[in-house]
């Protein structure tokens, strides 16, 4: 039988409008001219529209959206920070009541002071952050400096307690803004467990965030919130894919042939005309025509691929190749062409081209001459996505 | 009791912390520290102490003047304190309101207990300069607590108004500053009232009828000498004249109050 579990947040037809005047008045002269002029005009910048949605107990539930889409803004409703211009949100349970790390640090006391002002925040009383203070310094792995100054620590080091002290937050509903995208691996895979710690406990997360990774990870469900409104729900999994390509799409159409806010330079001896991408399951083929404007010879042409991110993911040169190049006379067009399996995974791609001869004389160098765009039937969380074959065979 | 203690619980925790941090804070980096919270106020008594009884002579005719006028300077310095101090209180905690959801009012009292600490160092001062000036001690100075809550209430009436406002008006702090300037020359601190003429009746009212004015002379007529005007005095003599000040008082902590509770929502919007 399904059980059926209790919802802890309930959220109905929420709506966030802040009324932003066009030209702020803040002073009470500014008031008093105001009052005499027509009406001022006043945005109203619609923050959410009609936002409802339920998480029920244990769920980790995740609000994804791109940066000013409202997912923060609902974050904060959640957390009663902000009160909802239209709507209501029930919330079953004791709510932390904290959004971000390290709310309320301050750089001026030392660590030891901060792990009691911020205890203090998530309400212990002082005896009870005494209990507990060993534990939160041994976590966060900074005993020798606990007697420092907070502004004295690295910001990796106030991050760590600042996280050391959220886990103890005792609450049964967490609300979690972003918290993987600082720190280094090794805190990363503290916040992990962490995590993993939350999920047996049978605590419900409401996570934000833009790593889908994570999200397909931790989250059951989730929703994409777009320009305000609700565009999708459902499992994490879907979700994240979905936004991904939402990503990918976007970026098709700001982007047209026009390169030239590509960056290009060289002397011009040799020069590229633009490249054709042919892109199919298993390959990607590159196809260039590079025309030499005086003669040369000793040519290296070469090119690289690079991801959304500006990571350099493949490349090479004729000289790598070993591929002698003739002397190229003037006007004389060489055809090129480059290929290698399809193992890279969705997402836009850009490619690079360089013409230079072996003495390292620029004559073309082409950032981003050309994109181009990977979607697959699968989906991959990984970097790389060649084909895997998978066997299964009973053996007796 | 039990029940009030655990709805407050969180508020008490946090306002605990609050105060100590502002005063940690304020201190830092100073060689003689906590010092200067004693050793401020008694420089500057001196100061005013040589400037009123040698030179101007303002207060010959007021026995113990010295103690007459200091006790003056403490409350106000104390009402300037809160009030001044909470005007960018909510502001310069923005960051704090915009993160995490606590009752905003903790941090317009934290700022107010910094100034009743305060308050209470400067009456060693007091203390001792009663003692250098053989002003007697007597039960009746216990009337000096309720007093103390009287005007703790109307800086914090005070107090919460300004520090809402100032969210949404920055003005107000200008305001405010011009403005205390004038009412500390309003209020009979320097000169005793009796230099307001008798026939300007209603000045002595109206200056009287300030929270301000009736605390510090109230304080007055109690610790230092009877021969302080109290507001009766100036209402013929009516002993309901008391509750002027008083109620105005009570008026206005539950409009600011008011005002505060159900501007505080938005704080996190507007800081």
């Amino acid at each position: 039988m399904a059980e059926v579990k209790e919802v802890v947040i309930d959220v109905n037809n929420v709506s966030k409008d802040f009324l932003l005047p066009q030209e702020k008045v803040n002073s009470l002269k500014g008031v008093f001219i105001s009052l005499f002029k027509p009406k001022s005009k006043i945005v109203n910048q619609h923050a959410l529209k009609d936002i409802s949605f339920q998480v029920k107990k244990g769920e980790f539930f995740g609000i994804v959206g791109r940066n000013g889409s409202g997912k923060s803004t609902m974050l904060k409703i959640l957390a009663n920070i902000y009160q909802p211009t239209t709507g209501s949100v029930d919330i079953k349970g004791k709510l932390v009541p904290f959004i971000e790390l390290g709310v309320g640090f301050n750089s001026e006391l030392t660590g030891r002071e901060n792990v009691y002002l911020n205890g203090a925040m998530l309400g212990f009383s002082r005896a009870e952050v005494e209990k507990m203070y060993d534990d939160i310094v041994e976590f966060a792995e900074l005993r020798p400096f606990m007697d420092q100054k907070l502004k004295n620590y690295s910001s990796g080091m106030q991050v760590r307690l600042a996280f050391s002290m959220a886990t103890r937050a005792n609450a049964d509903i967490l609300l979690i803004d972003e918290v993987l995208a600082v720190g280094d691996a090794d805190f990363q895979r503290k916040c992990f467990n962490y995590f993993k710690k939350l999920k047996r406990q049978g605590k419900t997360v409401v996570f934000v965030s833009h790593d889908m990774n994570a999200v397909r990870e931790y989250c059951d469900r989730a929703i994409m919130i777009e320009k305000s409104e609700i565009i999708a729900s459902g499992n994490a999994g879907k979700i994240a894919t979905k936004y991904t390509r939402m990503f990918i799409e976007d970026s098709k159409m700001g982007q047209t042939e026009d390169t030239s806010s590509s960056n290009r330079w060289g002397t011009g001896d040799v020069k590229y005309s633009k490249p054709k991408i042919t892109v199919t399951d298993k390959l990607i083929e590159i196809i260039v025509s590079a025309k030499a404007n005086v003669d040369v010879k000793d040519a290296n042409f070469g090119f690289s691929i690079t991801d959304a991110t500006g990571q350099k993911l493949l490349g090479t040169n004729s000289i790598i190749k070993k591929v002698k190049i003739p002397r190229i006379e003037t006007n004389q067009r060489i055809k090129i062409s480059w290929s290698f399996p399809n193992i890279l995974r969705d997402g836009d791609y850009f490619v690079d081209l360089a013409a230079v001869n072996t003495s390292n004389t620029v004559w073309d160098w082409w950032e981003e001459a050309a994109s181009f765009r990977i979607l697959k039937e699968e989906n991959t969380t990984y970097t790389i996505h060649p084909d895997i074959n998978i066997n299964l065979e009973e053996v007796n | 009791m039990q029940k009030l203690r655990e709805r407050y619980r969180y508020s008490i925790i946090l306002l605990r912390e609050l105060v100590r941090t502002d005063f940690k804070i304020r201190y830092q980096d100073s060689f003689l520290g906590y010092v200067w919270s004693l050793l401020r106020p008694l420089l500057l008594f001196l100061i005013l102490y040589a400037v009123f009884t040698k030179f101007l002579k303002v207060g010959n005719a007021v026995p113990h003047y010295a103690v007459y006028l200091l006790l003056g300077i403490v409350f106000w310095n104390f009402f300037v304190e809160l009030t001044v101090g909470s005007v960018s209180a909510i502001v310069g905690k923005g960051d704090l309101i915009r993160k995490i959801n606590f009752p905003k009012y903790n941090i317009v009292v934290a700022n107010s207990f910094a100034a009743l600490i305060n308050l209470g160092l400067n009456f060693i001062v007091v203390a001792i300069f009663m003692i250098f000036s053989h002003v007697g001690v007597n039960i009746y100075d216990l009337l000096l607590i309720p007093l103390i809550i009287e005007l703790y209430i109307f800086s914090l009436a005070i107090a919460f108004l300004l520090s809402s406002l100032f969210v949404k008006f920055r003005d107000v702090g200008y305001v405010w500053d011009v403005f205390i300037q004038g009412a500390f020359y309003g209020t009979p601190i320097l000169y005793p009232l009796s230099r307001i003429p008798q026939h300007y009746q209603l000045i002595r009212q109206i200056v009287m009828s300030n929270p301000m004015a009736q605390v510090i002379q109230d304080a007055r007529y109690v610790m230092v000498t009877h021969q302080t005007t109290t507001i009766n005095q100036v209402f013929n003599g009516n002993d309901i004249a008391w509750a002027i000040p008083i109620g105005f008082t009570f008026v206005l902590i539950t409009v600011a109050g008011w005002y505060f509770k159900r501007r505080s929502n938005h704080f996190a919007e507007e800081v």
